[in-house]
């Protein structure tokens, strides 16, 4: 089933933001749908958002491509995207990092073997004064957590795996 | 004429119109600012940053708007950056240094920073030699790298876009030429960036991969070795190569191509072609050609060509002298008087087809063009007239294009009314189902199969669409046989005309009726006088036939029945077929590649073509071997100078008059300036050194009386019940003898394949790609079914030449 | 003094409608909508001397006043990408005294004769953006946005939109193709937006904070807003104070406080009681400022820090103190901007690419003076020749930094003790 036909009341109200012969505008929106769907864009889902905006598929494949937010493939369940850039860097964020990685037995970039958890490093979140802190994405969104310890992480983690909520 | 602007690049003095890029006003001015991402044919991007300049600009006083005045000059002020030429419009007043300290800077180093990531690998690029960034470098590059070679990127130098484009990852420069002219010019926006900064890369999502007819102009525009056909990758150096100018011989269109040719051991040293190329002639392709015209010219190397002369013996053809083939091919058309006809194809030059009418009609024989579209005698009355210029056209222009899908027929004259659109022109687009083109058009009218002469009827009514017909400057008909036959296309093309004629759009530049054809030279044939038979197969029977250029027995098998019944049958022709088995004696023809002629174009323009491969055999052209016919049955015809042969046809038809070789081969300055120096400014394409061609005058336009009949036809077939109507379309890549052979084209050919909407599908229960049996006119065969919600309901589109002999709308059943 | 912008920290609950309005939300904009023209919203702005807080520092008023009036419709945008490292106020502003934010688009709006905004967050304001929407919600539902407001014939509506990762859309022209649905690439300027932007249409871009200033600058006047801060730089600014202090956040002051009282007064000094040694006072992109008492008396406006040989731009001032080797830091900051080159200009893409082998390389080894030298001068080439700023900024840390700090560049980094 398309998302246009699963989801009708969302994409008609992400469509009706923009002018009505500007509809490639909703394809950001629509991306996040389908991200929403499955934890990453299908390649299916590109296609039906190329028709529903009128874009071709290659064009929806280039933005999924540029912006660092669209998966294009399956990671673990909860990715948790913690900030080494400089100012959180200057508060310890990169010690905060490996020891974070070593508690979950995994590098940078992996997934536990569980498949809930995906470390990553990625840049300045806008919370610079609240480090160590990560956001975690999921596939129903997105949530920052601030002035983080490796232990607090942990049992994050923990509550995570048992919850199987989607929303960390 | 435009505003002209004037300013000053390294002390000259220049005048170029308002609006033009410093880029190009250099360019005019034959000043030297490189460029990689600038093309002049596309939308400026100013993101390679290899034409930075130093740009001054006259301060105004903000009072009284004049210049501010130093020491008697006016003040000119810079700006403390670099400026990118291709960015910047011209100004009155303006002052450019392009070979400053600074602007030299700015160039050395951004070749620096695009070879930190390039291979460096010219030796093996086929890219090389003509190379802008590999001329670049040595024009403006630094001599040694600062950067360390084992830093270099390791990226996929194969990755096929398609299976027709190849991508070299390392060699891209990412100046977006490609996805710009897909985008832009092509309309077909199937390749884009992926990911970005230092791993940004090309890709493709469609399906098939690079899924545009107009894919092989990115590897002429592309500036590095980065794309590659799959055709000529590794298969030649460019400086190996010899160049001929040419004109396409696969559609109407008529564009100018350079076939590159070089010897080869695998054809035993002998000449072949490496590559087709774009020859630039801005009155008909601009610089551009579609990937049939570009990769569908094997058939010229067919293993099937034939070349020497054969007559039937005992029921077997046995080889025979020309002699002998001519004398008994003379004698049997001067015996069969009424009963002998000329069949012949829009293949053939004009000379060809001029000699091949003047020997019909001294026997009081018959000339039938092999066409399935009827009407062209009125677009030599009303056609298009001399000055037209598509590439020009724009506001106060409407262009109607009828029961044509240009993408698939014409792919160049979509292109182009496509860029008339963005110019101001408007565009009507009327057929049954869905084309590309109705995205770029104004209006849109959709019609039942059928309905094309009331919908044509209704084009002056009083509404929108009406206004925009009745009320603009110009009109331009292109009309085609998309669901028609013979006898519908005639009715079309009449109706069309006696609008044209009725509003007065024609007889002028830029107004009167175009046919959307089948072959290069279909035009030529309607010019001299040919015929098209609605009903062939009953036509042939009995007959003596001197088939040329033509293969019916191999498209339809109802025809090949109907020679089996005729009388006699000379064949001339270039390749073996079904046609040729039945022959009763076998003429060997030149191919076009081999011989010089010319063409007419859909758009009436006489264009010259030239051998680029050496006579093969004992073949000889076309012109040639009819004009022994001639001379054996007692007339004479010019035979050995084909310009000679030109000047007769151009003496003995009116449309034709005043034309002569030398006058085909005349050229002037055509903007981009393009050809070997200025690779990097309009890519590979050839520069036009042969002859822009020349527009034929149409009757209107000489001022005669036109005279436009009435076509009546029988409303279309009903179907049954437990029938569908099935309709003919024309598909760019389909199973000709001229396609076929081209082997990178296999999987865009495919099978026989017929499409129909969703909700027919599901009424048979068949799925997409299944196989179906068609069975119409007591002929059935096996095709694929496509489900295309675009086609209406009740009918299957049978494209012709796809193995489905189909030529006109007919009740079919489908299982 | 009471707060300009982070007005929640004197109002607690100013995010709930009702207590905004006590407070006299939304009467600028009703005032305006019913008894000001156009023009004149544009005339109090430019007279107030706001200038934009998103990094360039134009002055709002005459960005307002190019907006093309002869090609319809216009379009507000609020830049709310805030992804500049160092850079964290605009969300705090949103978050927590959203309806005077809203009220600033709703006048620049008016102002231009705008009857639609989008705001476009970056996208990991994810849970911000549904806040917004619902704050959006209840002004349609109070009849402060939508069809006809105030019984004028005046419209306008807000949308929200979501970026999905890059800081390149911070870049206005990057943003609008985004907006656009396109790949976040910058655009060749000129035309500037307020001529074409939004779906070629003119359009005026602005930082969020900028934005939230206005509504008090049409309340209580150009004069009063004037009164703050410095002749150049008036009224006041959030700085977002990060780094190596004890206090880190958002600070708002008059323009012309000076770095010692930022660092010192509100930030609580430096870690450990540790030197200054070197501020970044524009986030990542800044040319890094050599410390000394001097420069810490400096005042924070527009004009004085650029003589300490910086830019103040969004007044991220990144503190970093004597542990820390300003090798290290550029080896950060070239990171960042090679993973956010968007790619499209050919210095960017290859020269971030470039200087980032050369960092790691020194920074993980041995600094051969000749990489540094390298590594310097592939950052002045990159200078003045790239397409939109992000190249520039990519290169003031690296060529400040390796002029500044020479020794931090030499073998062994003599640090007292290295923390990072
Ligand atoms: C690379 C780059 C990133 C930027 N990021 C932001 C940003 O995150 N937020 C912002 O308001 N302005 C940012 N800007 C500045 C904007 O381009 C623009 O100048 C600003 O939004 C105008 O608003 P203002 O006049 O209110 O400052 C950035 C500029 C560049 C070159
Ligand atoms: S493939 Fe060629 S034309 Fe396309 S971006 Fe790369 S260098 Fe440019
Ligand atoms: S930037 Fe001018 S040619 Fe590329």
């Amino acid at each position: 089933m398309s998302l246009l036909q699963k989801y009708p009341a969302e994409v008609k109200q992400i469509l009706s933001k923009y002018p009505a012969d500007h509809k490639q505008s909703a394809v950001m929106p629509l991306l996040y749908l389908a991200q929403r769907e499955n934890g990453y864009i299908t390649g299916s889902a590109m296609q039906d958002i190329a028709e529903t905006l009128d874009m071709t598929q290659t064009e929806v494949a280039a933005v999924v491509g540029f912006y660092t937010l669209y998966l294009d493939k399956k990671e673990g369940k909860y990715r948790m995207q913690v900030c080494t850039d400089l100012p959180c860097a200057l508060r310890g964020a990169d010690k905060f990092l490996q020891d974070l990685c070593g508690n979950l037995g995994i590098k940078v970039g992996e997934t536990t073997s569980d498949g809930l958890v995906t470390i990553e490093a990625v840049m300045c979140l806008a919370a610079c004064d609240k480090a160590p802190m990560f956001q975690i994405q999921s596939r129903d969104g997105l949530e920052y957590h601030e002035d983080m310890t490796v232990d607090k992480t942990m049992e994050l983690v923990a509550a995570l795996a048992k919850s199987g909520r989607e929303v960390a | 004429m435009d505003k002209q602007v004037t300013l000053t690049i390294d002390g000259k003095l220049i005048s170029v119109p308002e609006g033009t890029f410093v880029a190009d006003a250099a360019r005019m001015a034959d000043i030297d600012i490189p460029v990689f991402c600038h093309h002049p044919k596309l939308e400026p991007v100013g993101m390679c940053r290899m034409c930075l300049v130093e740009i001054g600009r006259p301060i105004r006083d903000r009072a009284t708007g004049q210049f501010v005045l130093e020491n008697g000059q006016p003040k000119i002020q810079f700006l403390p950056k670099l400026e990118t030429a291709c960015t910047n419009r011209v100004e009155d007043g303006m002052v450019v240094h392009t070979q400053s300290e600074s602007a030299k800077a700015g160039q050395k180093s951004t070749i620096e920073f695009l070879l930190t990531s390039h291979p460096l690998d010219c030796p093996v690029c086929d890219k090389g030699g003509e190379c802008p960034l590999q001329n670049l470098t040595m024009a403006h590059g630094a001599g040694k790298s600062r950067f360390l070679y084992d830093e270099k990127l390791h990226l996929e130098k194969r990755k096929p876009l398609g299976e027709l484009i190849y991508l070299d990852q390392e060699r891209c420069i990412q100046c977006g030429r490609c996805v710009r002219f897909q985008d832009e010019i092509a309309g077909d926006p199937v390749i884009g960036f992926d990911e970005r900064g230092r791993s940004m890369q090309i890709m493709t999502s469609s399906e098939p991969g690079f899924d545009s007819v107009f894919s092989g102009n990115t590897t002429d525009i592309c500036p590095v070795g980065a794309l590659t056909t799959a055709d000529f990758r590794f298969g030649a150096r460019p400086w190996e190569l010899e160049e001929f100018p040419s004109i396409c011989s696969q559609c109407p269109v008529g564009c100018n191509i350079t076939i590159n040719t070089r010897r080869e051991a695998a054809a035993d040293g002998s000449m072949v072609i490496k590559r087709i190329m774009p020859r630039q002639n801005e009155t008909v392709n601009e610089i551009w050609i579609c990937d049939k015209g570009r990769f569908a010219y094997h058939y010229t190397e067919s293993k099937g060509r034939l070349t020497r002369p054969a007559i039937r013996k005992d029921g077997k053809l046995s080889r025979a002298s020309w002699d002998s083939a001519i004398k008994l091919a003379a004698e049997n058309f001067a015996e069969a008087g009424k009963n002998f006809v000329v069949l012949a194809s829009g293949r053939l030059a004009n000379e060809d087809l001029f000699n091949l009418k003047s020997l019909a009609d001294h026997l009081k024989g018959d000339a039938v063009l092999y066409s399935e579209i009827g009407g062209g005698e009125l677009t030599s009355a009303i056609g298009i007239s001399p000055d037209t210029n598509l590439g020009e056209v724009g506001p106060g222009t409407t262009l109607v294009v009828i029961a044509s899908d240009l993408y698939q027929e014409a792919p160049i004259w979509y292109l182009r009314l496509k860029q008339a659109v963005r110019r101001g022109a408007t565009l009507i687009v009327a057929n049954p189902r869905q084309t590309r083109l109705d995205d770029h058009a104004s209006y849109v009218i959709r019609y039942a199969y059928g309905d094309e002469v009331k919908t044509v009827h209704s084009l002056d009514k009083k509404n929108k669409i009406g206004e925009a017909f009745t009320r603009s400057e110009n009109v331009i008909i292109f009309y085609g046989s998309e669901g028609l036959g013979v006898e519908g296309s005639a009715a079309l093309a009449s109706a069309c005309a006696k609008l044209l004629n009725e509003y007065g759009f024609a007889g002028k530049p830029n107004n009167g009726l175009v046919g959307v054809w089948q072959r290069a030279n279909d035009q030529g044939a309607w010019e001299m006088g040919y015929r098209v038979e609605a009903d062939l197969p009953r036509f042939l029977r009995g007959k003596v036939v001197y088939l040329v250029g033509v293969d019916p027995a191999g498209d339809d098998p109802r025809l090949a029945k109907a020679l089996e019944n005729a009388k006699f049958l000379a064949v001339q022709d270039i390749l073996e077929s079904a046609t040729s088995e039945l022959a009763d004696v076998i003429l060997p023809a030149q191919a076009h590649t081999e011989r010089e002629g010319t063409f007419t174009s859909g758009e009436r323009r006489v264009q010259r073509y030239y051998p680029a491969l050496p006579v093969l055999g004992e073949t000889r052209p076309d012109f040639a071997i009819t004009a022994q016919i001639a001379r054996q049955a007692g007339f004479i015809q010019e035979g050995t100078s084909v310009s000679a042969a030109f000047d007769i046809l151009s003496e003995t038809i009116p449309s034709y008059a005043e034309l002569s070789y030398s006058k085909l081969a005349e050229v002037q300055p055509q903007w981009p300036v393009v050809g070997r120096g200025d690779l990097y400014y309009g890519g590979t394409t050839y520069e036009n050194k042969h002859g822009l061609g020349a527009h034929l005058t149409t009757t209107a336009s000489r001022g005669e009386n036109v005279h436009i009949l009435r076509v009546h036809r029988e409303s279309a077939p009903r179907p049954q019940e437990n029938e569908l109507l099935a309709v003919p379309v024309t598909r760019l890549y389909d199973r000709g003898t001229t396609v076929l052979p081209a082997k990178v084209l296999k999987n865009r050919i495919g099978k026989a394949t017929i499409s129909m909407h969703p909700d027919i599908a599901e009424r048979l229960n068949v799925k997409n790609g299944g196989l179906v049996k068609i069975s119409f006119d007591g002929h059935s065969g096996e095709a694929l079914v496509q489900i295309d919600k675009t086609i209406p309901a009740g009918v299957v589109t049978v494209p012709r030449s796809m193995g489905l002999a189909i030529h006109e709308p007919v009740p079919a059943k489908v299982k | 003094m009471a707060f300009v912008v982070l007005r929640h920290r004197d109002i607690l609950d100013i995010k709930k409608l009702e207590v905004y309005r006590q407070n006299g939300g939304f009467e600028a904009f009703q005032n305006a909508v019913k008894n000001l023209k156009p023009d004149g919203v544009t005339q109090v702005v430019k007279d107030s001397g706001l200038r934009g807080r998103g990094g360039a520092g134009f002055p709002t008023g005459m960005k307002w006043s190019f907006i093309d009036s002869k090609n319809w419709p216009h379009y507000v945008v609020a830049n709310a990408d805030e992804s500049e490292p160092g850079t964290f106020k605009d969300r705090e502003i949103m978050e927590s005294n959203p309806f005077q934010f809203l009220e600033g688009v709703a006048l620049a709006c008016y102002a231009v004769g705008a009857n639609s905004a989008y705001i476009y967050l970056r996208g990991e304001f994810w849970q911000l953006a549904g806040f917004l929407d619902e704050k959006i919600n209840e002004l349609n539902d109070a009849g402060l946005l939508g069809a006809k407001l105030f019984n004028t014939n005046y419209s306008l509506n807000i949308y929200t939109h979501l970026g999905a990762g890059a800081y390149i859309c911070g870049e206005e022209t990057a943003l609008l193709e985004s907006l656009e649905g396109k790949r976040g690439q910058p655009r060749v300027r000129p035309p500037f937006p307020p001529a074409v932007g939004l779906y070629n249409k003119p359009t005026i871009v602005n930082n969020v904070e900028t934005l939230t200033n206005v509504p008090l600058i049409i309340q209580n006047g150009a004069a009063w807003y004037k009164s703050l801060g410095t002749p150049d730089s008036a009224g006041v600014k959030v700085f977002s104070l990060s780094g190596r202090v004890r206090k880190p956040g958002n600070y708002e002051l008059p323009f012309g406080a000076t770095f010692r009282q930022l660092i010192y007064e509100h930030g609580g000094g430096v870690l450990d009681g540790r030197p200054v040694k070197a501020i970044m006072p524009a986030g990542a992109s800044s040319s890094l400022i050599l410390v000394d008492e001097k420069a810490l008396d400096t005042p924070m406006d527009y004009a004085s820090v650029r003589t300490l040989g910086s830019d103040l731009g969004s007044a991220s001032i990144i503190v970093i103190d004597d542990t820390v080797s300003i090798d290290w830091v550029i080896q950060k900051t070239i990171h960042f901007f090679k993973h956010e080159s968007c790619g499209k200009c050919t210095p960017c893409r290859e020269g971030t690419y470039w200087m980032m082998n050369i960092a790691e390389r020194a920074h993980n080894g041995r600094k051969d003076p000749a990489d540094v030298e390298l590594l310097h001068a592939v950052a002045r080439q990159m200078q003045g020749m790239c397409l939109c700023a992000l190249g520039e900024f990519a290169t003031m840390s690296v060529v400040t930094g390796i002029d500044r700090f020479p020794s931090d560049f030499k073998n062994p980094v003599n640090l007292q003790e290295k923390i990072v």
